[in-house]
């Protein structure tokens, strides 16, 4: 049938003054895509066949090990996300209020970590990380340590959100109306409790959006620690349990599958929290 | 803003630029370059410059080549969600949910280890005229980024859409346009120019993200600070190099948009 219907092309080609090389090309291609989508199906459906075994939480399966992990990504992006949150904290005031020097310095250290591959400045605060702390050891003549895994993640990937948080915290602050800040400051407020009265509660609705934009960014980048493979967490436990099983697929379906929970859960969490701190303001126009 | 843009204005701003404490810490940054360039190793250097050149151009061009793409697909993303059908806007949704709520590092590995791997089991697929590609690591990681510019950028694009003014719109219908000529000449044209101050910033995501391909074995300037690093030992200065290199084509990206940002008019109607 398929014959046929080349051949009908062609001479229908001849007239039309195309070259019908070039059509038939074209249409064996189109076959041939077709076949590879059916190929891809079957290959998933191929895939997902032996996956309730696989994916089962007790030994045999790897399900155990892929929750395991995920419970360890969380660990790790909650304790990145608050060590940035006070880095990023910090880093907005210094932007804002600190000394010309500060200030500089604190821009070269946002510009270059957003400028910069994730995964090198893991790797460059990992491996520079743990030689300076061993030789800070060696100094004081203690013996080398082994620096813990989650420790280690959580200190690297604190410190490349700590950058984005600064961003977004100062731009937050700048949004807040500059009457109630210098209001805080006519009452005589000391500054600590003008920023945990005032400044931090009414620079929220601002920073929420972005705040929340950098949790999801937490969660994703705790994979990137799998290529260290300092520390069990999914991304490498799924690559573990990949490469003993073979069934890659399934895995790394799996664990998008995790990853995609975890993000969605993530989102709902994130929608409440946007309505909590925006009690008592005007809502916003919706549409047009 | 081009208007205010004198010689007189240049010069004001870079006088205040050049306050005495930059001076000071321009020194301790060029003291340094300087030590790191005394003190480190660079030794090995020369032996892999021909391969640092070749990894930089794969690094640019996988970049460009996944932007535009992603971009292209970015359009009918948002446009979908915006004016789609129902049973065009929800997969456009799934997708883009599901491709930013996954790490792109696991897309890439799904793709090439995942399906990578279930593809030679297939003889339909073996034997088809894709089988040459398909064996080679690039596809994968131009199909991975591709999909994660235009999940990233179809959320914009889908913002875009719907900020464009309904009054536009029906005023072009009102002057007869079909909706074709009504998407072609008034929505996508300002839906783009809304978007444009965001393709900057996704580039350069983008950028950020493309040293992960060198984990399925393609050959970046990434991949080929690991091998110095495997080879040699040298640890540091691979590195600190390729953050240089990142730095320097960060700064080309957003030199590049800041002028085709220039170029096009800002207000419109």
């Amino acid at each position: 049938m398929l014959e046929a219907l080349l051949d009908a092309l062609r001479s229908q080609l001849v007239l039309l003054f195309m070259p019908a090389e070039f059509v038939v090309g074209v249409a064996q291609f189109l076959v041939t895509l077709w076949s590879f989508l059916v190929a891809v199906s079957n290959a998933f459906a191929a895939g997902l066949k032996s996956a309730p075994a696989l994916l089962a939480p007790e030994p045999p399966g790897w399900g155990g090990n892929l929750l395991r992990g995920l419970m360890n990504s969380v660990y790790i992006a909650v304790g990145a996300y608050a060590l940035g949150l006070a880095i990023g904290t910090a880093g907005a005031y210094g932007k804002l209020y600190g000394g010309p020097i500060l200030r500089d310095l604190l821009e070269v250290y946002t510009t270059i970590v957003r400028g910069v591959p994730e995964l090198i400045l893991i790797l460059l605060l990992y491996y520079a990380g743990g030689d300076l702390i061993n030789r800070l050891l060696a100094l004081l003549g203690q013996s080398p340590v082994d620096i813990n895994g989650l420790v280690a993640g959580i200190a690297v990937l604190g410190i490349v959100q700590g950058a984005y948080s600064t961003e977004v915290l100062r731009g937050a602050i700048l949004a807040i109306p500059q009457g109630q800040i210098e209001a805080a400051r006519a009452f005589g407020m000391p500054p600590l409790l003008m920023m945990r009265r005032v400044t931090l509660p009414a620079m929220l609705p601002f920073a929420i959006p972005g705040l929340a934009n950098l949790w999801l960014i937490a969660t994703k980048d705790t994979a990137l620690l799998a290529v260290v493979g300092s520390f069990s967490e999914l991304t490498l436990e799924t690559r573990q349990a990949a490469g003993a099983t073979k069934a890659y697929f399934t895995f790394y379906l799996a664990a998008g599958g995790l990853y995609l929970a975890l993000s969605l859960v993530s989102n709902v969490l994130i929608a409440r929290i946007e309505a909590w701190s925006r009690r008592g303001m005007p809502a916003i126009a919706g549409g047009h | 803003m081009s208007a205010s843009d004198t010689t007189i204005d240049r010069l004001a701003r870079a006088s205040l630029w050049w306050q005495p404490h930059r001076i000071g810490l321009i020194v301790v940054a060029a003291a340094l370059a300087v030590a790191a360039a005394v003190f480190m190793r660079w030794d090995w250097l020369p032996n892999y410059l021909g391969l640092a050149v070749y990894g930089i151009w794969t690094t640019i061009w996988i970049l460009v080549v996944t932007s535009v793409l992603g971009f292209a697909l970015a359009v009918p993303l948002g446009f979908a969600q915006v004016a789609g059908p129902r049973w065009l806007a929800w997969p456009a949704l799934w997708f883009c949910t599901t491709i930013r709520g996954t790490p792109l590092l696991l897309q890439l590995w799904l793709l090439y280890y995942g399906l990578g791997s279930l593809f030679p089991q297939f003889p339909e697929i073996r034997q088809s005229d894709l089988w040459p590609y398909l064996r080679q690591a690039w596809p994968y990681a131009v199909v991975a980024l591709t999909f994660s510019y235009a999940a990233y950028e179809g959320e914009v694009m889908r913002g875009a859409f719907a900020g464009v003014a309904r009054g536009q719109l029906e005023a072009g219908r009102a002057f007869g346009m079909s909706r074709m000529t009504v998407f072609r000449r008034i929505w996508l044209p300002q839906a783009a120019r809304s978007a444009l101050p965001t393709l900057a910033g996704e580039t350069v995501w983008q950028l950020k993200a493309t040293p992960l391909v060198a984990t399925i074995t393609v050959i970046d300037i990434y991949s080929v600070a690991s091998r110095v690093r495997q080879d040699t030992f040298v640890v540091y200065e691979p590195l600190l190099l390729l953050a240089v290199v990142y730095l320097c084509l960060t700064g080309v990206i957003v030199a590049l948009f800041r002028r085709l940002e220039a170029r096009v008019p800002s207000r419109l109607g």
